[in-house]
């Protein structure tokens, strides 16, 4: 039965309503996980610090005192209108704080896919179709190796070696304190706004800052890249439309590249999606080490004040991103892939 | 005699190497066939017949080797550089294959599968040319042009084995090997493939071996008839007088085997195909053979009677033969483990 | 004569009446057979997770000191952030304990955590799984839709809230850190075992087993489980290589075991980021190459079994062939070629 291809935009609309039950459930998953904890947020964070009829007082205001289905319903209409309140220890617009360390973790994060992609699906390539050759067992070898490395391991090793031995790279922040002080940062993505202001000391500057962190992460990230296109690169080398294409005599070089290689990197956008949630958890380890101001310091921060107003803005935000992202990432491949335009 | 045959196979042999041993899949086949002429190979599964189907392309496994001869074209293919190989497969000699679902490249069109092929055997061409050849080989498959730039998940198993029947036959080639090409369709698209691989004969002169389990496909389209049985030919000869009168035991029982609507009760060969790594010494049938003879033991000489080929002590030579040897063969009954 | 060896035996996918040998001995006839580089991997892999296993179990004699002592017997301090000597090969930390010590018992702290909480995430993902993949329906759309959701979660933002939360509930401990991984993995358990159910649920012989009448619980019990539980070691044994990394950077993030109780490589490590500045190596580093030596080989060993046993990717070794030549086939008078 011949089956005519559906529209990109259909299918776009039927994964937009496919996400928004899974935006709700995670919603509500960061409700309870917020609430669990021992009283409300007020009482955790200022706890000791306060009166208690100031305590009371303060509990009423913000709406703690109601029964938790009210403050549920409270809380997703907040989400829905972007209001994520203000942090209880230091009274920061959380908004403000997620766009600020925000635009430094998606730096972070966006250099270091680049850079897992690129390393991954090149060793990966090249494992595949080397199979069983030395070369082979050393990229498996490597991927291996370099995913069972902690990210912090990896950054101290880094630290030692070029920040201290060789004192090639500045080991912590994202730019000197004096470009961070001088530069104007409209979008607070560094390297954008170095390029904007035509400012290319600073560049440089931000760019060396960003090296260790960003290399470090995608490398641990790119060893999964590794293991994954080097087993499609054997699954399509074996596979009945490569034999067929031998079969009319094409070029073994054209048979590799164009059938092989090809079929092979399109499962790649889709693990990109699925990384990309663990690309977020080896940033917040990234910038434990490198002290690289991203929401993922921000968090650990206002976790040990116990702030969790700002805890769990932040994660509403990061469960948005991801499911955000995953939406994109499906997206792309159906464009990629003219085979999975129907459910 | 005739004109020279298109395909001349002499003694061939493929053998894989395993950790049990070696695969005897294909052990000293010799085959003609003539331009113009359908040649039939049949055979259960596992006898060797893709193998040797699979051999005579190139297009063996790493591991497997080969040696006789197979003239094509003036050359013995054993032991040509693969590219030279490479270079004939498409304009020379093409290969349809069992499985259509999984045989095009899902990222590319089939406009793009056919600028491949073309060009990679007349890069010189241009795009007019291609485009109008390719269209024309997907119109006598019944493929309208308004579907030439569609992807191969928008078409149906019966479209998408004209496409690729399509895709060999774009080139021309003298010699084509068709391997098992309906064992995966229905019967009303079965009957169209047959349709378009009799008018390839008709039309282009094209040799044409048809490799298949299914006697009833074998019997319509076939000149020639080849049965294969452990890697070996039994038997071979025009299809009319083998299916009339069937001189290899392992033919007879297969015949009889067929199910019609007069068919009364299940007729089977006891035993199962025998162990390629380590074949029955002498006949590789004799131990399931109903008619099997104490000479059997020893391997067969190939006998020649009225245009037909065989492998059989029943057919002599009787010189060969020594005092007794035609007396039945005492044998124990086929044991379950074999069955297994 | 060549004498032919038997081809292994494969029994009949969940055979009725076999228990557990069945799915380990399906193990052993492949695991006997690897060849090449597969063999080389699972051995490898092998073997380094049972030296930590040994370290872990007889610690307290292996280890030259306890993992928080910072002075000797007769009670002189050791020295502080100390390169490696003969008295204390990794050298000390800031808090003066010595670094071997704290690498061997780090061991014991990260197979005990690890073990509980693979055994925990296993014990609810897979008759989570096993249910849902049966049984089907609004069950199990329910519970994909959250395991789907959980599992997108970025794993470490769940296992940090949770460890925390745990800590301030149940307090700071083996428990709460292994609960939390836990919870992190339940998700990969459930997928995996609820995909294999549903593969092995449309097999000819259960809808036989269907047809015969038997119970539910008898066809998921006897052909459904014995059927998953052959992916099961391969799946545990990956996912212990990730408990670790897991738990190591919650050590590292301070969620972690309470450093009094035990010792912690990520813990270790985070104390030692600051030693890295002035070139103090060896505090960091020790903690470090452990954890990347027992994830490996982990890794290897659940590779190295997912390679051997997934026929798939399984490549038949290719064996050199010699065809004899023509002549010594010709037929002699005997009959013996």
């Amino acid at each position: 039965m011949a089956k005519q291809s559906t529209s990109l935009r259909t299918y776009a609309l039927t994964r937009l309503g496919l996400a928004l039950p899974m935006v709700l459930l995670l919603l509500t998953l960061v409700f309870i996980l917020m609430r669990v904890a021992p009283g409300d947020p007020i009482s955790a964070a200022l706890g000791g610090r306060l009166p208690a009829e100031e305590l009371a007082r303060r509990r009423a205001a913000a709406g703690y005192d109601r029964s938790l289905v009210v403050q549920y319903f409270d809380y997703l209409g907040d989400v829905a209108r972007g209001d994520f309140g203000q942090t209880i220890s230091d009274n920061r617009s959380v908004t403000g704080l997620i766009v600020q360390n925000g635009a430094a973790t998606l730096e972070l994060t966006l250099v270091a896919m680049l850079i897992a992609v690129g390393v991954g699906t090149l060793v990966g390539l090249v494992s595949g179709r080397l199979r069983d050759t030395p070369a082979d067992a050393a990229g498996r070898l490597f991927g291996i190796v370099i995913y069972a490395a902690p990210i912090f391991f990896l950054g101290f090793l880094a630290q030692l070696v070029f920040g201290k031995w060789l004192g090639l790279l500045p080991t912590s922040g994202r730019a000197s304190p004096v470009v961070v002080f001088t530069m104007d940062s409209p979008t607070n993505l560094f390297i954008v706004d170095a390029l904007i202001g035509g400012d290319m000391e600073a560049l440089g500057d931000v760019l060396r800052h960003l090296v260790m962190p960003a290399t470090t992460l995608g490398l641990v990230i790119g060893g999964v890249f590794i293991r994954l296109v080097r087993v499609n690169v054997l699954q399509t080398l074996q596979g009945d439309y490569v034999e067929a294409a031998r079969a009319r005599g094409v070029r073994e070089r054209h048979v590799v590249f164009r059938h092989a290689f090809k079929n092979a990197l399109v499962p790649v956008i889709t693990v990109m999606g699925l990384q990309f949630a663990l690309l977020l958890s080896g940033a917040i380890l990234t910038e434990q080490t490198f002290n690289w101001p991203g929401l993922g310091s921000e968090l650990v921060r206002y976790l040990d004040n116990r702030d969790y107003i700002a805890v769990q803005g932040i994660i509403t935000f990061v469960a948005l991103v991801v499911v955000v992202v995953s939406m994109l990432i499906d997206l792309i491949n159906a464009w990629v892939d003219p085979r999975v335009r129907y459910a | 005699m005739g004109p020279e045959p298109a395909l001349s196979l002499r003694g061939l042999r493929v053998w894989y190497g395993t950790i049990r041993g070696a695969v005897r899949a294909v052990d000293g086949v010799s085959l003609d066939i003539r331009a113009g002429e359908t040649v039939g190979l049949v055979g259960e599964s596992g006898c060797g017949k893709s193998t040797l189907g699979r051999g005579i392309m190139g297009l063996l496994p790493e591991g497997a080797v080969m040696d006789g001869e197979v003239w094509f074209g003036g050359r013995n293919l054993v032991g040509l550089p693969p590219k030279q190989l490479r270079r004939m497969r498409g304009p020379q000699m093409g290969l349809i294959f069992q499985e259509p679902m999984t045989r095009l490249d899902p990222l590319m069109r089939i406009e793009d599968h056919f600028t491949e092929t073309v060009k990679t055997h007349e890069p010189g061409i241009d795009d007019h040319e291609i485009r109008r050849r390719s269209l024309e080989a997907l119109g006598r498959m019944g493929i309208p042009p308004t579907r030439f730039r569609q992807y191969p998940h928008e078409f149906s198993g019966g479209m998408r084995q004209r496409i690729m029947i399509a895709l060999v036959l774009v080139l021309q080639p003298s010699l084509v090997i068709a391997d098992e090409p309906t064992t995966a369709l229905d019967v009303i698209v079965e009957a169209q493939i047959l349709a378009i691989l009799a008018d390839l004969k008709r039309n282009f002169d094209t040799a044409l071996l048809l490799i298949s389990h299914n006697l009833g496909i074998v019997a319509e389209s076939c000149d020639r008839l080849a049965v294969m049985y452990a890697g070996k030919i039994v038997e071979e000869g025009p299809t009319v007088s083998v299916f009339a009168e069937p001189a290899h035991p392992y033919t007879r029982e297969l015949l009889r085997s067929v199910i019609s609507l007069k068919t009364t009760g299940l007729h089977y060969i006891p035993g199962a195909p025998p162990d390629l790594i380590d074949p029955p010494r002498g006949c590789r049938f004799h131990p399931r053979c109903p008619d099997a003879m104490r000479v059997c033991v020893r391997d067969p000489i190939e006998q020649r009677l009225d245009g037909r080929r065989v492998l059989c002590w029943l057919h002599g030579p009787a010189s060969e033969i020594p005092e007794g040897g035609i007396d039945p063969l005492q044998r124990d009954r086929i044991s379950i483990a074999d069955e297994a | 004569m060549r004498t032919l060896r038997r081809p292994t035996h494969r029994a009949a996918p969940g055979a009725v009446g076999r228990r557990g040998a069945a799915g380990l001995g399906r193990l052993f006839g492949p695991v006997r057979d690897a060849r090449g580089m597969a063999k080389w991997v699972l051995w490898i892999g092998l073997g380094i997770t049972v030296l930590f296993i040994v370290l872990a179990v007889f610690a307290p004699l292996v280890a030259p000191y306890d993992f928080d002592q910072y002075r000797n017997a007769e009670g002189i301090r050791f020295g502080k952030q100390a390169p490696p000597s003969a008295a204390h090969l990794f050298g000390t930390n800031v808090l003066s304990t010595d670094v071997l010590s704290r690498v061997i018992f780090g061991s014991r702290t990260a197979l005990t955590v690890v073990v509980i909480a693979v055994v925990f995430a296993l014990a609810v993902g897979l008759p989570l799984g096993l249910i849902s993949g049966y049984f089907g329906h609004k069950l199990d759309r329910v519970l994909v839709l959250v395991m789907d959701a959980l599992f997108a979660f970025p794993y470490l933002l769940l296992a940090i809230v949770i460890a925390f939360l745990l800590s301030e509930t149940i307090g700071r401990g083996v428990m709460s850190a292994a609960v939390a991984i836990a919870v992190v993995y339940i998700p990969q358990y459930f997928r995996v075992v609820r995909n294999h159910v549903i593969s092995v649920r449309e097999e000819p012989y259960v809808e036989a087993a269907r047809a015969l009448g038997a119970r539910p619980r008898t066809i998921i019990v006897r052909y459904v489980l014995f059927n998953v539980i052959q992916t099961v070691p391969v799946i545990a044994t990956l996912n212990a290589a990730d408990a670790i990394l897991t738990l190591a950077a919650l050590g590292f993030l301070g969620y972690g075991i309470q450093p009094t109780d035990a010792a912690e490589w990520g813990y270790d490590i985070q104390r030692a980021i600051a030693d890295a500045g002035s070139g103090i190596w060896w505090t960091g580093l020790w903690p470090g190459v452990a954890i990347v030596l027992l994830v490996t080989g982990l890794t290897l060993l659940g590779e190295g079994l997912n390679d051997v046993l997934n026929p798939v990717l399984r490549r038949r070794r290719i064996e050199r062939v010699d065809l004899p030549s023509r002549e010594a086939r010709v037929l002699e008078p005997g009959g013996e070629a």
